[in-house]
């Protein structure tokens, strides 16, 4: 099988891999991160999302044999100690109610505010609409964006 | 959810609760590091260091806070200071541990309640032991107990010795609501922290030494069998060790799939791809969901069995004559739960002892499932849990877990069990469809007879191959209000069980989830041709000020009275799990195009633990009947479900959703439900809305928004 030199979270991590498999799966199961989440396989709800080159994409659908040297940024890779802006907003405005779905929320949020830092209802729909939730925390993944911003905003003023 | 016929389960109930720091979730094999047990759900070490068991699965509903947070209450902790674990499945020691029907507060919450003054009692009788004085004399706070006159202290953890040997007090005085500090505070959720981060473990997170990953093929129709399998070429993918055929039990029944374990989960995937199998589905009826409805529909010409009836409604009809007879047929759809997590199961059978881990809603019913199904003893069996990405009832279910466990003995060696979305999204149990017949009379702009009908399958005839079909759905009043019996002078509900081979389950508010539309559509419909205001119509039916207040209050809160031109505005307000929740949903059209503006949530549940995990579940149930309402349902074609995936079993987006705004009542009836009770008003209370705008009544679901 190929072996992959794997660049996620600032660390490289050597795998041998199917070329077929999702990256979703090798970051599970090869590099044994757990917070990116498993929910459709298709591409269809974005639990899987994890940042390529800055940009959020479906790990899931995407194979180990694609990634090359790009950069991955899964939920760990934001901080060590949940200080983010954006895990912050999201503890401040209690998003999570079972949670699987949040990592690939928070990655989704987390693209959308480096490229819109101001974003408007309508950016955050279009950023994140692709994000499905069960439990329904839209309400509050809205308020935790607008929130993320202006934390964002103060501490670079 | 409901307690079923032919299976001893009682009603639990339903919250969450976490400390800060307890980064990760331990389960049995954490005892040791708990420390001296004083009660079944408090342990607390020399350091003072306090552990509170989670005896009810948390999916999100907010047990890992709420039961801490009563717990912490009593024994004068502060919640930041607590380690909080999921206790294995028992059987008694807690409790019924069903995480369903909204149970965990309204169903333990005095038995939570004490067990913190106990063991709080217990710390001080040791305190005032050691230093010679009378236990009146001495108080607990915040993980220490204080000698009043001469404010010697002792931690904790240095009475824990002591306290553990003592008897535990019978009577424990309880403190007044007004004394709390953090029950019905909205403190932050402790399992918060672990969700944005990653580290919260959910059932594909565990992992076992040795451990090998099971996918199966399971034959699509509900209760089939394997006739033959060709394994040749999925045996060629490396890593495959195994490929067998395995049973999984569909209540009565049981269904066969062939498994495919590896050493890794891609290559047991992989391989299932390549797998051939031939399918027994003798005996097993092809049906589809035209056929399911129609059948309901012929069902409803015959009597049923009637739940509750109070005077005489087939007399008042007759004499009333048919023109003045109100009727209406409602129908809603059978649903996927469709959580985020598909199921999983881990498990270890080895030299007689079996052990499982995942997310699992009942664990102490699925202990003795296994202990059945596998003749062992209890102390044998252990049921851990999981963090639950999402349950709504289908998680409370046993197949997974017997297959699992099937699995692991067979191949004598851990293994867990992957399902697919495929898997999770096409195999049901599933949420019943129903339609609903109502009929009333009205009289002076009052109702002087209410009937209403439901065709349904029947969940509880499932359990037996041969149930009772004389026995009472007892579910046909869920989500109507109890107070509307008290001025009903004539009222009946009757269910006819529906003949179907579709696997059927609770569904979060189970059959509220349904009922409630049918009902609170109709009594628009009455406040319609009465010619009243809908909300004044349904107030002048309530014969008790609890609902008065609640009606009052959405209608102050919405705005009810100051309605714009071109706004649409509906209500609807129903019961569910001994909590009342009324809902004003405001709609428009823009450009041709129908918009829900808004809505407001009214709940009364009662005596409550944490306001913001309320807010937090009515906003969370209004988004998921949005979805049963207005975007997806599960169809059958050929006895088999026909949406596999998301992109056809379609659900609410963050663009679809409304402003939501909750607001709760505040008195000191008993704790009512909280995860399930805001989920059957919103369906009526949109179609209420609908109507008032366009004239246009729905009273089918789901129904598309851009073509009202």
């Amino acid at each position: 099988m190929p072996v992959y030199n794997l660049n996620i979270n600032g660390k490289t991590y050597k795998v041998e891999a199917d070329a077929k498999m999702p990256l979703l799966w090798t970051i599970r199961e090869l590099v044994h991160l757990h917070g990116t989440r498993y929910g459709c396989g298709i591409a269809q709800c974005g639990a899987c999302t994890v940042l390529l080159n800055g940009n959020p994409v479906r790990s899931c659908s995407l194979p180990v044999s694609a990634v090359g040297k790009q950069p991955v940024i899964t939920i760990e890779g934001l901080s060590e100690d949940n200080t983010h802006p954006v895990q912050q907003a999201w503890i401040r405005e209690q998003v999570p109610q079972c949670g699987y779905c949040q990592s690939g929320q928070i990655m989704a949020a987390t693209a959308l505010l480096k490229r819109t830092p101001n974003p408007s209802d309508q950016d955050i729909d279009i950023a994140m609409q692709g994000h499905l939730c069960r439990c329904g925390t839209y309400p509050r993944i809205r308020k935790a964006i607008k929130t993320a911003a202006q934390m964002m905003a103060q501490s670079s003023r | 959810m409901t307690a079923m016929s032919g299976a001893a389960l009682t009603i639990g109930f339903y919250f969450p609760a976490l400390a800060k720091g307890a980064e990760k979730i331990l389960t049995a094999s954490a005892a040791d590091e708990m420390g001296i047990e004083l009660t079944a759900w408090i342990s607390i070490d020399k350091a003072g260091n306090v552990t509170v068991l989670n005896h009810r699965s948390e999916m999100g509903q907010g047990s890992f806070q709420a039961v801490p947070q009563m717990i912490a209450e009593e024994l004068e902790v502060s919640l930041e200071k607590i380690k909080i674990l999921f206790a294995p499945g028992h059987q008694g020691k807690y409790g019924s541990q069903l995480t369903g029907g909204s149970s965990t507060v309204r169903g333990a919450y005095k038995t939570l309640l004490r067990t913190g003054a106990t063991a709080r009692e217990m710390l001080i009788e040791a305190a005032a032991k050691k230093w010679g004085v009378n236990k009146d004399e001495c108080f607990a706070e915040n993980g220490e107990v204080i000698h009043r006159h001469t404010n010697k202290k002792f931690g904790y953890g240095e009475l824990v010795e002591e306290a553990a040997k003592l008897t535990p007090p019978k009577n424990v005085k309880l403190k007044e609501r007004h004394n709390y500090k953090i029950v019905g505070k909205p403190v932050p959720r402790p399992d918060t922290p672990m969700k944005v981060n990653g580290k919260a473990e959910f059932g594909l997170d565990k992992k076992l030494p040795g451990m090998l990953y099971a996918v199966v093929e399971r034959n699509p129709r509900f209760h089939g069998k394997v006739k033959s399998f060709d394994d040749t070429a999925a045996k060629k993918i490396a890593g495959v060790k195994h490929v067998i055929t395995v049973k999984m039990p569909v209540f009565a029944s049981t269904r066969e799939g062939v498994a495919v374990i590896a050493d890794t989960l891609w290559g047991a995937m992989e391989a299932r791809k390549l797998l051939k199998v031939e399918w027994d589905d003798s005996g097993f009826e092809h049906v589809s969901t035209e056929q399911l409805y129609a059948r309901m529909k012929e069902d409803l010409n015959k009597p049923g069995l009637s739940q509750r009836t109070g005077g005489n409604v087939n007399a008042v009809f007759e004499k009333a004559g048919k023109d003045k007879v109100i009727e209406a047929i409602y129908e809603t759809p059978y649903e996927s739960h469709s959580c985020m997590e598909p199921l999983t199961c881990t498990a270890h059978f080895h030299d007689n002892q079996l052990e499982v881990w995942g997310p699992i809603q009942a664990p102490d019913w699925i202990q003795s499932d296994l202990m059945q199904r596998f003749n062992l003893p209890a102390e044998n069996v252990t049921v851990n849990m999981t963090f639950l990405g999402g349950g709504f009832g289908r998680k409370a279910f046993m197949d997974y877990t017997t297959e699992a466990a099937l699995i692991s003995k067979e191949i004598n060696a851990p293994v867990q069990v992957v399902w697919t979305r495929e898997d999770d999204m096409t195999q049901g149990p599933f949420r019943p469809g129903a339609v609903y017949e109502c009929k009333a009379v009205l009289n002076n702009g009052r109702i002087s007879a209410f009937a209403a009908k439901m065709a349904a399958q029947n969940m509880n005839h499932q359990w037996s191959p041969n149930p009772d079909k004389s026995a009472y759905n007892d579910s046909t009043t869920e989500g109507f209000l109890e107070t509307y019996f008290q001025s009903l002078p004539h009222y009946s509900f009757a269910d006819i069980p529906t003949e179907s081979p579709i696997p059927v389950m609770w569904w979060r508010s189970v059959y509220s989830s349904t009922n409630g539309f049918a009902y609170e559509s109709f009594m628009d419909e009455l406040a319609t041709t009465a010619a009243k205001d809908p909300l004044e119509f349904r107030m002048n039916h309530f014969s008790d000020e609890r609902y008065r207040l609640l009606a009052e209050k959405l209608r102050e809160v919405s705005g009810w009275d100051s309605k714009g031109k071109n706004e649409g505005y509906g209500a609807a307000i129903t019961e569910c799990f001994r909590s009342i929740v009324g809902q004003v949903v405001k709609v428009s059209k823009r450009d041709n195009k129908l918009k829900i503006d808004k809505v407001w949530a009214v709940m009364d549940c009662g005596w409550y633990v944490n306001p913001d995990t309320i807010r937090a579940q009515v906003e969370g149930s209004i988004v998921m009947a949005l979805g049963a309402a207005t975007v997806h349902e599960t169809h059958f074609a050929d006895g088999k479900a026909v949406e596999t995936n998301f992109h056809q079993y379609r659900m609410p987006r963050i663009s679809d959703t409304p402003e939501i705004e909750v607001h709760i009542m505040e008195n000191d009836e008993k704790p009512g439900g909280v995860g399930e009770p805001g989920l059957p008003p919103f369906a009526p209370a949109l179609c209420n809305a609908i109507f008032d705008l366009t004239g246009k009544r729905i009273r089918k679901l789901p129904f598309n928004l851009a073509e009202v």
